[in-house]
């Protein structure tokens, strides 16, 4: 065990901890943050990521004697109460499902916003492409970065959707041919 | 709060239990229903009534309504969507309302989550329990002001004497912080029913309004609790260690081998199952890797490779006593086939495909006070409950589980093992335990959805009509693991336990309304050689089976219209409109609207499908599938392009139309939707659980692939098919949307390689190198 100090959002902290341990589990077990997740401890998933020195960092594989720097958590990055534009978008676009993984959508995203302001779709795809969404909130997830760009929206939002209302009367009783007309709500 | 609870303990059930209210700016807290056991209470918990109105809803002074309901929500917005039906029939502002959903000791049982049910069939008892609090509250305010009910109007939770607006009273004040102390009618939580009627579905105002999700805020700025945030005084983790290979037997434990590691407590051991405890996490990790055990292989392989595990289907029978599951049999197929002019067949193939759980199983388990109190997102906590229960000899009002956020369910957390474990390792150690499955784990280890293979044929007569058509499928989903049924979980089977009988999943045959006038479909289940203790036990995964016999049907069909030479989308209305059969959702001609605003989105170009191949590296396809789940309509396109020197496929563009009935949060049915359909591409595209004889080798995001975004299709658009109140049909219904969205999109994009590359591919997931093999045999 050895005493390590981690700046985290802002604060110092000072932990009795094995050197070894992955950040991950002092941010969530020590300093009681629920933002960053354990999703596979390997690196793979992207769940645990934190930024440190501007690079979105997977804490479940980082030893926390080898942290150098000041680390941003989820939770650090709304500024006077005021949620950062990411996360606004996220709201916005109603991006996540169960919302697990978001963390590391987000704060990966950040990252990837901070080097380059105007990412191309490639570069959005590209920056984003390893870290991974199991309900599939992929198309939402990047929609919410091009509306925190405030770029024109390729899609219409939710609100809008085309709806079609298709049926007669007649055909509840079966085998009549649907006409059909379009609606926009 | 007071007593015995430690304050961690009293944040978390409050944070989780109370709901927060929004409402002009101010911050309310919802009180616990009067009913209901205070958060702290020690024990035991008895199950909440569901005849009690007072179960149910809990009106405040600040007139703002809690709900509390027996389901949970595992991200597609159900809460949100509970809330806008029940503030509807009680006629209360939605933002000044919450919703409690499926802690065992504060809501009645409504089951939970699962099998897409929640709109359609559970949201039924909570409009009449709130219709019915509307009702009780009317005849309040019609004794206080001396005036029939018909003289009163009510609006957002006050009413007012229509003769006189001056006169008015609000729900809190006539009820604020008391109990309705109203019984209701009905046997169950199903069918409790007040004396009020619900109103209808175009007399609902705040349902059908697109409404942001109330769960996503937390989500995003890292205040949600989640169940693996829960921390309690004294807790300790633990990690199990799972058998090297499969149906392995323990032989020895080297407990020396982790006795000095810094915070070790105690390697658990009963049979097979083995785990660890440690006072820190990541002791527990070192502690699980570091320990020394030992096993014996089983005498005989417990099942063949994934390789060869077709070949194995091809030569099983069907495991003994289980009952085949025939379904749409229609005049004499054997006939059609002795008279075609042309006969075809087809074998489809798909593999294990897993949960592979974003967040690992896990659950902490609170042994205080004699009692048991589980912290979990398990899908179905009231099943979950009693299955803890049984396994540990507790009685059931001993036990609760406390609902919290968690990883995406989709059938996995209906069926979740940490539980059991951590509760047995928390009374045997009489200390709170988190317990957390390793990503390894949970991927090798976690429920599958079974591998099928399917074989079709098709009949055509002398005028090129589809005759005669049969389907028989093999489903390898002899070991299902039952929702919280506790001899069926891991660590059961481990321990021993052993039910008289497997709990035999099943088959499925294929939804669709095709007029075939011979038919016949036949699904069988058949058993690999393990059945207990192993890795590639089975468990229903986001409509079951549906995706397997969708896409063997809707490939075939298309093979049969390719054989025709048939425009894909022209050939499925033909069989459509052959029919005139229908049932009371009108499936019918709801199938062929679906279809037809599919090709109305998609701008769909008729014509056969295999079209001339370009010359160039990327050759393009357009595909089409339709099913339906229960009674939610679905069809799809899917457009890709197929890259012929390195076989990788990516969706470009992905259309569907998608009827559920009434849509009560059209934002959240959208999102779910296209989240659904991404689902259904990873399946198609990555999905596949690899194994030796020996052991599952997928055990990663690399050796199981899911999709990423650089496979999100440049566009996806989703048409919400009568969506609203029809005009000619008010009356119909809410029906299920979880599911439908990813159940034919296989075969769409199966369909589309044919029509890009000529090639068709019978085996999911269409890898690259899978593709790419497919192609050059062609000679592509």
């Amino acid at each position: 065990m050895s005493r390590i100090t981690l700046k985290v959002n802002g604060g110092a902290h000072t932990v009795d901890v094995d050197p070894a341990t992955p950040l991950l589990y002092i941010l969530r077990n020590d300093l009681n943050l629920q933002g960053p997740h354990f999703g596979c401890g390997l690196g793979q998933c992207g769940a645990c990521t934190v930024i440190i020195n501007g690079a979105a960092v997977r804490s479940c594989i980082l030893p926390a004697s080898a942290v150098k720097g000041e680390i941003t958590t989820l939770e650090g990055l709304a500024t006077n109460g005021k949620l950062h534009p990411l996360q606004q978008a996220w709201i916005d676009e109603q991006a996540p499902q169960c919302g697990f993984c978001q963390n590391g959508q987000i704060m990966t995203a950040k990252a990837m916003l901070d080097k380059n302001p105007h990412p191309t779709d490639a570069q959005i795809r590209e920056s984003m492409n390893n870290t991974l969404c199991r309900c599939m909130s992929y198309n939402r997830i990047q929609a919410a970065i091009k509306r925190a760009l405030e770029k024109p929206l390729g899609f219409q939002p939710p609100d809008t959707a085309e709806r079609v209302v298709p049926l007669t009367h007649g055909a509840a009783s079966g085998g009549s041919r649907a006409s059909k007309k379009a609606v926009v709500a | 709060m007071s007593g015995n609870i430690p304050s961690q303990v009293e944040e978390i059930l409050s944070t989780n239990r109370r709901g927060f209210l929004k409402t002009a700016g101010l911050l309310f807290v919802g009180m616990a229903a009067p009913d209901a056991p205070a958060a702290d209470a020690p024990g035991p918990y008895p199950v909440v009534d569901p005849r009690k109105l007072d179960s149910w809803i809990v009106i405040h002074q600040n007139n703002t309504a809690t709900f509390y309901v027996g389901k949970t929500d595992p991200g597609q917005g159900t809460g949100t969507g509970f809330r806008q039906l029940m503030a509807d029939e009680l006629d209360i502002a939605f933002d000044n309302t919450t919703c409690i959903m499926g802690s065992t000791d504060i809501t009645v049982d409504q089951v939970g989550s699962g099998g897409s049910t929640a709109m359609e069939r559970d949201s039924l008892p909570m409009r009449r329990v709130a219709a019915e609090a509307r009702r009780v509250l009317l005849e309040m305010a019609s004794a206080r002001f001396g005036i029939p009910v018909d003289g009163l109007a009510v609006s957002e939770g006050v009413i007012t004497v229509k003769a006189d607006a001056s006169k008015h009273v609000t729900y809190g004040e006539l009820i604020g912080g008391q109990k309705f102390n109203v019984t209701l009618s009905g046997a169950n939580a199903a069918s409790v029913s007040g004396k009020a009627k619900t109103k209808t579905i175009p007399e609902l105002k705040i349902a059908g309004k697109p409404m942001h999700r109330d769960d996503i805020p937390g989500k995003v700025d890292a205040t949600t609790k989640w169940a693996v945030d829960v921390k309690l005084p004294g807790m300790v983790h633990a990690r199990n260690v799972k058998p090297p290979y499969a149906c392995a037997k323990l032989t020895g434990i080297d407990e020396a081998s982790v006795k000095g590691l810094p915070g070790f407590i105690k390697v658990m051991n009963k049979g097979n199952y083995v785990a660890v405890v440690c006072e820190r996490e990541e002791q527990a990790v070192k502690a699980a890797r570091q320990l020394k055990t030992t096993w014996e292989k089983p005498a005989t392989a417990p099942f063949p490779s994934s390789e060869d595990l077709f070949r194995y289907l091809r030569n099983a029978k069907p495991a003994a006593g289980t009952t085949p599951l025939q379904e749409g049999l229609v005049g004499n197929s054997e006939a059609a086939f002795a008279n075609a002019a042309k006969t075809i067949e087809a074998e489809y193939e798909i593999p294990f495909q897993g949960h592979t759980a974003f967040g690992p199983a896990h659950a902490t388990a609170d042994p205080s006070n004699g009692q048991m109190t589980i912290y979990s997102n398990d899908m179905k906590t009231y099943g979950m409950r009693r299955g803890v229960a049984t396994f540990l000899g507790m009685p059931q009002e001993a036990v609760r589980v406390v609902y919290m956020q968690g990883s995406q369910g989709f059938g996995r957390t209906a069926a979740e093992d940490a539980a059991c474990e951590a509760a047995w390792i928390a009374r045997e150690l009489g200390r709170p335990v988190r317990m957390q499955w390793m990503r390894d784990e949970e991927t090798a280890w976690d429920t599958k959805s079974p591998a099928f293979l399917v074989k079709m044929r098709g009949a055509l007569d002398a005028k090129g009509n589809l005759a005669g058509y049969t389907y028989d499928a093999l489903s390898c989903d002899y070991n299902h693991l039952g929702y919280n049924e506790p001899d069926t979980t891991l660590i059961a089977q481990l321990m021993g336990q052993r039910r008289a009988k497997p709990a035999a999943g099943s088959a499925a045959t294929p939804s669709d309304m095709y007029a075939i006038p011979n038919r016949r479909m036949n699904g069988d289940v058949v058993a690999l050689p393990a059945i207990w203790e192993t890795p590639l036990r089975t468990g229903n995964l986001r409509d079951p089976n549906g995706p397997q016999a969708a896409f063997a049907s809707e490939s075939f069909i298309d093979e049969i219209a390719a054989a025709l030479k048939a425009d894909p989308v022209e050939f499925r209305l033909r069989l459509l409109e052959a029919g005139t059969g229908d049932d009371s959702g009108f499936r019918r001609a709801r199938s062929i609207a679906v279809l037809k605003a599919a090709a109305q989105k998609y701008g769909w170009d008729a014509r056969p499908s295999g079209k001339p191949r370009g010359a160039g590296k990327i050759l393009t396809g357009r595909g089409i599938a339709y099913t339906f789940r229960g009674q939610s309509m679905v069809a799809q396109i899917a457009e890709v392009e197929v890259n012929r020197e390195t076989g990788h496929v990516w969706t470009k563009r992905m259309v569907c139309a998608h009827d559920c009935g009434f849509v009560v949060n059209p934002e959240s049915l959208r999102t779910s939707v296209e989240c659904g359909m991404l689902h259904g591409l990873s399946r198609a595209l990555h999905e596949e659980v690899r194994f030796n004889t020996e052991k599952v080798t997928s055990v990663d995001w690399v050796s199981h692939p899911t999709l990423r975004h650089a496979d999100v299709p440049e566009s996806m658009e989703i048409v919400i098919v009568n969506g609203d109140p029809h005009p000619d049909r008010p009356d119909l219904p809410l029906y299920g949307a979880g599911e439908a969205c990813l159940k034919p999109t296989m075969a769409a994009v199966a369909n589309a390689i044919y029509d890009a590359t000529g090639v068709r591919i019978r085996r999911v997931p269409f890898r690259p190198e899978r593709v790419l093999a497919a192609l050059k045999a062609a000679g592509v």
